[in-house]
């Protein structure tokens, strides 16, 4: 991965250009009833300490059975991700003292992870893409959680996340910019929700990810990396990236050296700092478990597992631009979350597939954000913003009037929206003659406007917007524009 | 192979079991004598051996998803030398 | 009835059955003789209203024909399997206080069957040691007396330190001593390098460690997860049998657990073994072998060869890797597997200034000596830069050490004859002191049986010398514990049942 730098991603220093190299292990809880080696509860929350198992607590003689959802799980994020998967793995424990592990140790993947090699596509902007290599993903325990402020002297400890599985995503380093690393997170939670093995809940912990980042000289070797810890949203993430860098860079133009170490970002202070707890040398002692053997599956397992993916979104992006005619960027935000291109080709099939791209992505997107809701939780249905699609494709009442119509079913959930436009007295008036009284009115009521309008055409916008004002918006636009072209004899 | 003092405290350290001054020689002492038992390994010729991995051939066992496992809060905590509010405390750690 | 402590397990069993005896006064029998023996240090931890509770339903299931197999059947539980609210700390400090909310599978399974918990046994701390001198509670004395030295000798040593007094052999040191001194009518034991099968031999008891698999782990505080077996001491091969069907079973909370049937094993006693071929590895004939140690063995072909069975002479080449591979494998399981007791969800727990402290001081003062130094080779051998030429290459050669046997075993080797120990037992405070691989050495026979998770049984055979047990090993194929039985029983029957000592204490 020693590509030449691209000169816009580059960082100015004081001595000049640097590259900024970026890596990252995402921690991506596996979505499952029960933990990766008991059968606990992985629900969120919980009074502490309640959803643990004696396993999870570590009792004397308690031994870990592997969940078999946690395993597919696995596997079906692999497919996403185009990866290798091993059809023999192993479970090996990474030995370390800290009151959030039980059991004096993780339980994970060192030696021969569940999925191999892949690649994740990347929009960095609507146009432009990167390729991310996913160096591996390995099947591992969650730890508990310490709380250290509610006592001067002491840690509290809860075990509820204790055993909980999670899938650890290796990047390889192939980013070299916040941007970049902000897409590909963003990029990875799509494609783990579309499979539905990961919530990317980030602020619940569902989605973690540890930044590796270095600087260097536009084609030097990589310089020292920085892991900054456990950074819990993707804004958070291009932050920490940005400060990161800048402090790296602030310290070779002084003429220092990077350390290897762990680091935390603290978004308050805008700044990452040594974690000094983690920084004690290293020796995990990793072993294979005694207690499991090798994970061994077929093909035949790993077919019907991929038998069952859905349409991912690259694919679905593709087919978007293919079969609805749009254009990338479009396709590009409809398929960030299944739901939402799910809503989308509920109204796109049988009408106009831009249309509806327009509708969805400007007006029930726009409104959606506004509100801050979900798509899942929209007040207007697929069913509802088609009918209002079909009711301007129709003529039945125009853009403007559409939009009225979309504000009135987004207030008044389950209305339905043509018989709204029929009580309401929406509809478009195409009636010419009604229009043509209208368009002489105004003609008549502004002498001095008509004689404007001879010598300068564009006073035209003047006319159409005074006959809609006369007409409630609902006078067809285009025999607006005819009738008084014609009246005016421009 | 056999080791000093210092990886002696190394050790003892990364097992996080607390050692004396005076106890250093003598611990130096047995966990030599037991490198020098097992020395006679490194002249078995283990070329092209896979490391054992499960000692009797048989699959690994997986488990249905399912929540079968509650212990309750007050048994999980219940065996421990100090707990408060069903939380296990420890002398604070400092990250 | 004079006294039932002296009947066996199958005897007292059909004593049950036929109601000529009632398993409250079994039990009762039992829990007055523990008490005389208590300075054997045996037990730990008597639980009486739990056995006489238990006693008390098991005769009303026996009055209504509905006793287990097991049912009234007094035994006592070695201290490292979980049994529910109640002591269970692998006779270690750092579990002080411990009480499980949870039973272990082995012991839940010989309650369904109906058998009657006398209290926990005594043990090397963590099932670490030959000899249960290890034990936090202290050692175990044996029932056997050296040469020469009376029962008011032994008694006055009992009140004192017990040196000179005879180890029963470890780390079920309290299950073989319990078993030989007639305080329970069987014992569950652990076996993870000879565990079960040394003691067995030093006490003139039977000790069966079966198949790696066979019983389930789950409950068992674990020292070494790829070689702990539980399995059981009695003091008859039926006895075993009986105790071993009611042990054994799949369980689906340890990944490590067989899915098979479990055989009704008893029935293997008395079947013929003619034309069955017995393997006796040259490589067991170690060098300054005693020469009643090589007259046991000879005595045990011949008993065999008379029975109908054929000699063959076998080679297991990497015998003599086993046991230093084992001092690699078992302390790095070990000290993994022990992480866990770092004072803070149970047992021990001494201040410290800082989190880092605790542990420290904790482990320390919670672990004996014998444990903390292996936990700090099995931390060297697994650490940074040491892994591969330790842990790895000992993970190699216990592949050697297997293929050994699969080699025999598909020459049509049945079962493999050999000492069960290199001696008898030892005096309390005799070895190790000095240098911890004398120990260890104890183990010489019966760990390659580990290493290769086979089954393997020992019975006594004869005696010393100094008129001391002395035992056979018998090594199966996996899972054939049957044809070991099998064999046992021929050994017994031919070697006349030890006539175990009278009760001095
Ligand atoms: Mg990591
Ligand atoms: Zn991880």
């Amino acid at each position: 991965m020693n590509a030449a730098a691209k000169p816009s991603k580059l960082i100015k220093g004081a001595t000049g250009d640097w590259e900024i190299v970026i890596g990252m292990e995402i921690h991506a809880q596996v979505t499952s009833q029960s933990k990766l080696f008991s059968g606990a509860s992985t629900e969120f929350g919980g009074d502490p300490n309640d959803h643990v198992s004696l396993v999870d607590a570590a009792m004397p003689g308690m031994l870990p059975v592997i969940n078999e959802e946690c395993i597919k799980q696995a596997v079906r994020t692999g497919l996403g991700l185009k990866a290798q998967i091993n059809l023999r793995s192993t479970f090996d424990r990474k030995n370390y003292f800290y009151p959030d592990l039980p059991q004096g140790y993780q339980i994970s993947q060192f030696k021969s992870p569940i999925v191999g090699e892949g690649v994740v596509i990347v929009d960095v902007t609507p146009t432009e893409q990167i390729t991310v290599g996913v160096e591996r993903l390995h099947l591992e325990q969650d730890a508990g959680k310490s709380l250290h402020d509610q006592s001067p002297t002491d840690s509290f400890v809860d075990l509820n996340r204790s055993g909980v599985a999670l899938m650890e995503i290796v990047s390889k380093p192939d980013m070299h910019s916040a941007d970049e690393a902000k897409a590909y997170v963003s990029k990875l939670r799509t494609i783990l929700r579309y499979l539905g093995t990961c919530d990317g809940n980030m602020e619940q912990g569902s989605l973690r990810a540890d930044v590796n980042v270095s600087v260097r000289r536009p084609g030097e070797p990589l310089g020292t990396r920085c892991e900054i810890k456990n950074v819990n949203s993707i804004r958070f993430i291009g932050q920490a990236i940005e400060v990161e860098a800048r402090r790296q860079i602030g310290i070779i133009e002084d003429g220092g050296k990077i350390d290897q170490e762990t680091r935390l970002f603290d978004p308050g202070r805008g700044e990452t700092r040594s974690m000094r707890s983690k920084e004690e040398a290293h020796d995990y002692r990793y072993f294979p478990d005694p207690d499991l053997l090798p994970l061994e599956f077929d093909q035949t397992f790993v077919d019907d597992l991929a038998r069952g993916l859905p349409e991912l979104p690259d694919e679905k992006k593709a087919r978007f631009m293919r079969d609805y005619g749009l254009p990338a960027y479009d396709a590009g935000v409809l398929v960030m979350e299944r739901a939402s291109a799910d809503f989308y080709e509920e109204i796109a099939k049988g009408r106009d597939a831009k249309a509806a791209a327009n509708w969805v992505i400007n007006e029930l997107f726009g409104r959606l954000n506004k509100e801050g809701l979900d798509i899942t939780a929209s007040p207007v249905s697929a069913a509802q913003l088609g009918a209002i699609v079909d009711l301007i494709g129709e003529g039945t009442i125009s853009g403007k009037i559409a939009k009225d119509l979309f504000e009135i079913v987004w207030m008044e959930r389950g209305a339905d929206p043509r018989a709204l436009v029929e009580e309401r007295g929406m509809k478009q008036v195409t009636d010419t003659g009604a229009i043509e009284a209208a368009v002489d009115e105004i003609i008549a009521a502004n002498p001095d406007k008509v004689e404007q309008a001879k010598a300068k055409p564009t006073m035209l916008g003047w006319f159409v917007g005074q006959v809609m004002k006369q007409t409630g918006g609902k006078a067809n636009p285009q025999s607006v524009n005819d009738l008084l072209k014609r009246k005016l004899g421009i | 192979m056999s080791v000093d003092q210092a990886t002696v405290r190394r050790i003892a350290h990364l097992a996080r079991i607390a050692v004396s001054d005076e106890e250093v020689p003598h611990l130096q002492n047995e966990l030599n004598a037991m490198l020098a038992f097992v020395e006679e390994l490194s002249a078995v010729d283990v070329e092209g051996v896979e490391p054992m991995t499960s000692v009797i051939p048989m699959k690994m066992v997986w488990r249905k998803d399912a929540v079968t496992d509650h212990a309750g809060a007050s048994t999980v905590v219940g065996n421990a030398p100090v707990s408060e509010d069903h939380f296990f405390t420890v002398p604070k750690v400092v990250e | 009835m004079t006294d039932v402590t002296r009947l066996t397990l199958a005897e007292a069993r059909d004593a049950l059955q036929s109601k000529k005896l009632s398993a409250t006064e079994l039990t009762q029998a039992h829990l007055s003789a523990i008490e005389k023996a208590r300075a054997l240090n045996a037990y730990i931890v008597e639980t009486p209203d739990q056995a006489l509770a238990m006693a008390k339903a098991s005769d009303e299931k026996l009055a209504k024909g509905q006793g287990g197999p097991l049912e009234g059947i007094p035994l006592g539980i070695k201290d490292l399997y979980a049994t529910k609210g109640v002591h269970t700390q692998s006779c270690s400090h750092i579990l002080d206080g411990f009480k499980p909310a949870y039973e272990s599978t082995v012991t839940s399974q010989l309650w369904r069957d109906g058998a009657v918990m006398l209290g926990k046994l005594n043990m090397d701390e963590f099932a670490m040691g030959s000899s249960n001198e290890t034990s936090y509670y202290g050692p175990v004395a044996s029932p056997w007396l050296p040469k020469g030295r009376d029962g008011a000798w032994a008694r006055q040593q009992l009140a004192g330190d017990k040196k000179g007094l005879l180890v029963p052999g470890g780390s079920s040191g309290g299950s073989a001593a319990a078993v030989a001194a007639h305080l329970c009518l069987g014992a569950t034991a652990s076996d993870t390098g000879g565990s079960i099968r040394q003691p067995a031999a030093f006490t003139g008891t039977v000790g069966i460690k079966p198949t790696y698999g066979r019983c389930s782990r789950w409950g068992m505080v674990a020292f070494a997860s790829s070689l702990d077996q539980a399995g059981p001491i009695a003091r008859t091969v039926r006895d075993c049998a009986i105790m071993l069907r009611s042990m054994a079973g799949h369980d689906p909370k340890d990944a490590t657990s067989i899915d098979a049937p479990v055989p009704n094993y008893e029935e293997s006693l008395g079947r013929s073994i003619k034309g069955k071929k017995i393997g006796i590895p040259k490589e067991y004939r170690v060098e300054g072998m005693s020469a009643e140690i090589e007259k046991l063995w000879s005595d045990g072909i011949a008993f065999l060869k008379a029975a109908g069975a054929e000699i063959v002479d076998i080679s297991l080449p990497h015998t003599k890797t086993a046991l230093p591979a084992y001092y690699i494998v078992a302390p790095a399981e070990a000290s993994s597997n022990l992480a866990r007791y770092d004072g803070v969800r149970y047992g021990l727990r001494v201040p410290g200034k800082d989190i880092s402290d605790m542990y420290e001081k904790t482990r320390r003062a919670g672990f004996g000596s014998e444990v903390r130094r292996r936990i700090m080779i099995g931390t060297y051998v697994l650490s940074a830069g040491y892994y591969d030429a330790y842990y790895v290459r000992a993970q190699k050669i216990r592949t050697l050490i297997k293929r050994d046997f699969e080699l025999a075993y598909a020459q049509g080797i049945d079962a493999i004859l050999t000492p069960a120990t290199p001696s008898a037992a030892f005096g309390i405070g005799e070895k190790g002191s000095a240098d911890p691989v004398e120990m260890y050495l104890n183990d010489v026979f019966t760990v390659t049986v580990n290493m290769a998770g086979l089954p393997g049984i020992a019975v006594p055979a004869g005696l010393s010398a100094d008129g001391l047990p002395l035992g056979l090993q018998l090594i199966g194929r996996p899972f054939d514990e049957e044809t070991l039985f099998s064999i046992a029983g021929v050994i017994e029957e031919a070697a006349g049942r030890t006539v175990l000592p009278q009760a001095w204490w």
